[in-house]
């Protein structure tokens, strides 16, 4: 397991090594931003006193250095520390992927089951078109979507934003918030308002979590299909168990394992789709402030999001290992 | 592999070609699914093709003799798909973007093979320090949200936007740093296994160089698996590119026409009521992504005698060993179906 751990490092460490290159290549960060508005002399200025004048290799040592530290720099557009831009609209982005996680669950895991159970029959075709029309679906053409049908024409849900202006104004309020809004509502105690954040959050949740439901799908059908054949299944028909409970109990619960696994891969995924999610319904989230940051050739700010992602892509990735091998004591580290 | 061939008695040629021997072979639903991924992809490439034939106007045209089009006009008998947000013709767009999309995909999965290909073949060759210095930065590379990387390198390619193939190749190149570590770790994984065999022994003992035995012995064994991950990385590819269209990576409208950005300037119509400039583009990806991929999907079906329809293996049984892509197994799902990293 200390090896695992271990492990995070080499991939946070070439994650960051290639991401600070890479943007390196293109100048340094206030050239980009500010080139064109600046004569070469206030440009130069500026770029030596920021210290991107130096030979690279001292910078990424002050970098490699900042980031050890928690330093993640300052951003140029808005002149505000990258730590803070990522705690604040961090939470946002938790919250979405939270509910775009439920419904990948509700929807995907029971679809998958009925999947494997009617393998090769008429719904199995139907439930693997759908699979494959979810992952075919651009998640911000969903979101379109279901905005123009839901928003839009039925005025059913609100179009855009996490919540309604008077909700926000009074989570301003509140001291000692958390930044989820689900958390805050609840807290707040007014059902209301719960009513207005969770309005907002349907959407979006469903946008992205149709996506990963569709993954869902294929994974829990694949490996049910395994456990589905096996004798033990076999044994337990032949003694009266219900097919439900076969299917629930029986051959489910061994098929998880295979899927917890590849639920650290599809970490990276939803945050990938978070940022075109966010930026479709204009959720403040990490994603749709790197957008906004990407628009404003914020480089600064772009790579101090990108490096945190990937710590969180590391992270996720080696909790997930370590809970693998806690439920199968097959794998060990 | 190439040594067992020889004994067998050769096929028909129509059961020999790529993609229509698994047509022959496939049954039922897999049939229907192979015979509709064929048909949108077709649709998709005759509309790159001949995109200044079927498409009524140019992608960036605003006016004709009778004056400008005019901008979010509802779709009538001239415009059949209305107009856009900056006076485009919608339909026109969504035709000229297939072609975009197309020299994207090709452009895309041409580099990451050849790059892939070729470090995987030297990585699983050598072996040694560079080999693990290689998997740790593909598995590094490969564990990152896709399109964020993408993001990353089509700043550093172009800046954010460019002129058509500027951008096309940009938006490539950005695309193919994604797909490297795919191609890298398959044939790189067939590279140790192909080594091992006696063959490559020989080739060494009658003194073949090392760069003979790679590419003559080695490589012609191991890129049995490329077709299938072609197929479903160049759905990823479209969706990538897309992706990138949208956060106003893509390429300018002036310069090509492409899906992604043309939903990116919809959003706003959207929340006015306008559907016609939202949806045309996005059925376009749809319909080019699930096309790309249930051929893809069929093709991996049909090359697993496990999943392949039963009375399909019964006919082809003499074929099994030759068609089955991954040794012992089928393809994991969760890793080359495209569904992971994609955003």
């Amino acid at each position: 397991m200390l090896v695992r751990f271990l492990l995070i490092f080499p991939t946070i460490f070439i994650l960051v090594t290639l991401v600070f290159l890479l943007m390196r290549t293109t100048g340094d960060p206030i050239t980009a931003a500010l080139g064109g508005r600046l004569t070469a002399d206030q440009l130069a200025e500026r770029v030596a006193a920021a210290g991107y004048d130096r030979p690279l290799f001292v910078q990424y040592l002050e970098y490699l250095g900042q980031i050890f530290t928690g330093n993640f720099g300052t951003t140029l557009s808005d002149n505000r520390p990258v730590l803070e831009v990522l705690v604040v609209y961090g939470a946002a982005t938790v919250e979405l992927a939270f509910y775009a996680l439920i419904v990948a669950f509700i929807v995907g895991i029971p679809l998958g089951m009925i999947a494997a159970y009617f393998r090769d029959k008429a719904p199995d075709a139907v439930l693997r078109i759908l699979a494959i029309l979810f992952y075919a679906t651009p998640v911000f053409f969903a979101g379109l979507l279901l905005k123009l049908v839901f928003a839009v024409t039925l005025k059913w849900l609100p179009v855009s934003g996490r919540a309604s202006t008077s909700t926000e104004l009074q989570f301003a309020l509140l001291d000692g918030r958390s930044g989820i809004y689900l958390v805050d509502a609840i807290r707040s105690g007014d059902a209301e308002v719960i009513g207005d954040v969770l309005s907002h959050a349907v959407l979006p949740g469903l946008a992205l979590g149709l996506l990963t439901a569709g993954v869902f799908l294929r994974l829990v059908r694949a490996n049910m299909i395994g456990t589905l054949g096996t004798d033990y299944v076999d044994a337990a028909r032949s003694r009266g168990v219900s097919e439900f409970r076969l299917v629930r109990t029986h051959a489910y619960r061994p098929a998880l394992i295979p899927i917890i696994t590849v639920i650290g891969l599809q970490v990276a995924m939803l945050l990938g789709g978070a940022v075109l999610t966010e930026t479709t319904f204009e959720w403040k989230g990490l994603g749709f402030q790197l957008s906004e940051y990407l628009q404003a050739r914020d480089f600064v700010a772009v790579q101090g999001i990108v490096v945190l992602l990937a710590v969180i892509v590391a992270v996720t990735n080696f909790i997930v290992d370590i809970v693998a091998a806690l439920i199968d004591p097959r794998v060990r580290y | 592999m190439t040594t067992t061939t020889r004994s067998v008695p050769r096929r028909r040629l129509v059961d020999r070609l790529p993609v229509l021997k698994q047509l022959h072979q496939s049954v039922g639903i897999q049939r229907g699914m192979l015979v509709t991924g064929l048909v949108l992809t077709g649709i998709f490439i005759v509309s790159a093709f001949l995109a200044p034939l079927i498409a009524p106007y140019g992608f960036s045209q605003i006016r004709d003799e009778s004056g400008t089009f005019g901008t979010q006009q509802p779709p009538s008998a001239q415009h059949i798909l209305g107009t856009t947000v900056s006076g485009f013709d919608v339909f026109s767009r969504v035709v000229w973007g297939a072609q975009t999309a197309l020299g994207v995909v090709v452009i895309a999965v041409a580099l990451s093979i050849v790059a892939g290909v070729l470090l995987g073949l030297v990585s699983g060759y050598f072996g040694g320090w560079l080999d693990r210095v290689l998997v740790v930065v593909c598995d590094a590379v490969y564990a990152f949200p896709s399109l964020l990387l993408a993001i990353v390198m089509s700043i550093v390619i172009s800046g954010g936007q460019s002129s058509l193939w500027g951008g096309i190749f940009a938006a490539a190149i950005s695309i193919t740093v994604v797909f490297i570590p795919q191609y890298f770790r398959v044939i790189r994984a067939e590279t140790v296994r192909i080594k091992a065999e006696a063959f490559v022994e020989s080739a060494r003992v009658i003194g073949a160089s090392n760069g003979r035995i790679m590419f003559r012995h080695v490589l012609r064994n191991a890129t049995r698996t490329l077709p299938l991950i072609f197929t479903l990385n160049a759905s990823e590819a479209i969706l990538t590119l897309a992706g990138l269209g949208f956060l106003g990576f893509g390429i300018e409208p002036t310069a090509a026409a492409e899906w992604g950005f043309d939903l990116n300037r919809a959003i706003a119509d959207v929340s006015s009521g306008i559907w016609w400039t939202a949806v045309p583009p996005g059925i376009a990806i749809v319909l080019t992504v699930l096309g790309v991929t249930l051929v893809g999907e069929s093709l991996n079906d049909l090359s697993d005698p496990r999943l392949r329809g039963r009375r399909a293996v019964a006919a082809d049984a003499g074929a099994v060993a030759e068609t089955s892509v991954v040794p012992g197994g089928s393809i994991d799902p969760g890793t080359i179906d495209g569904t992971d990293g994609r955003a």
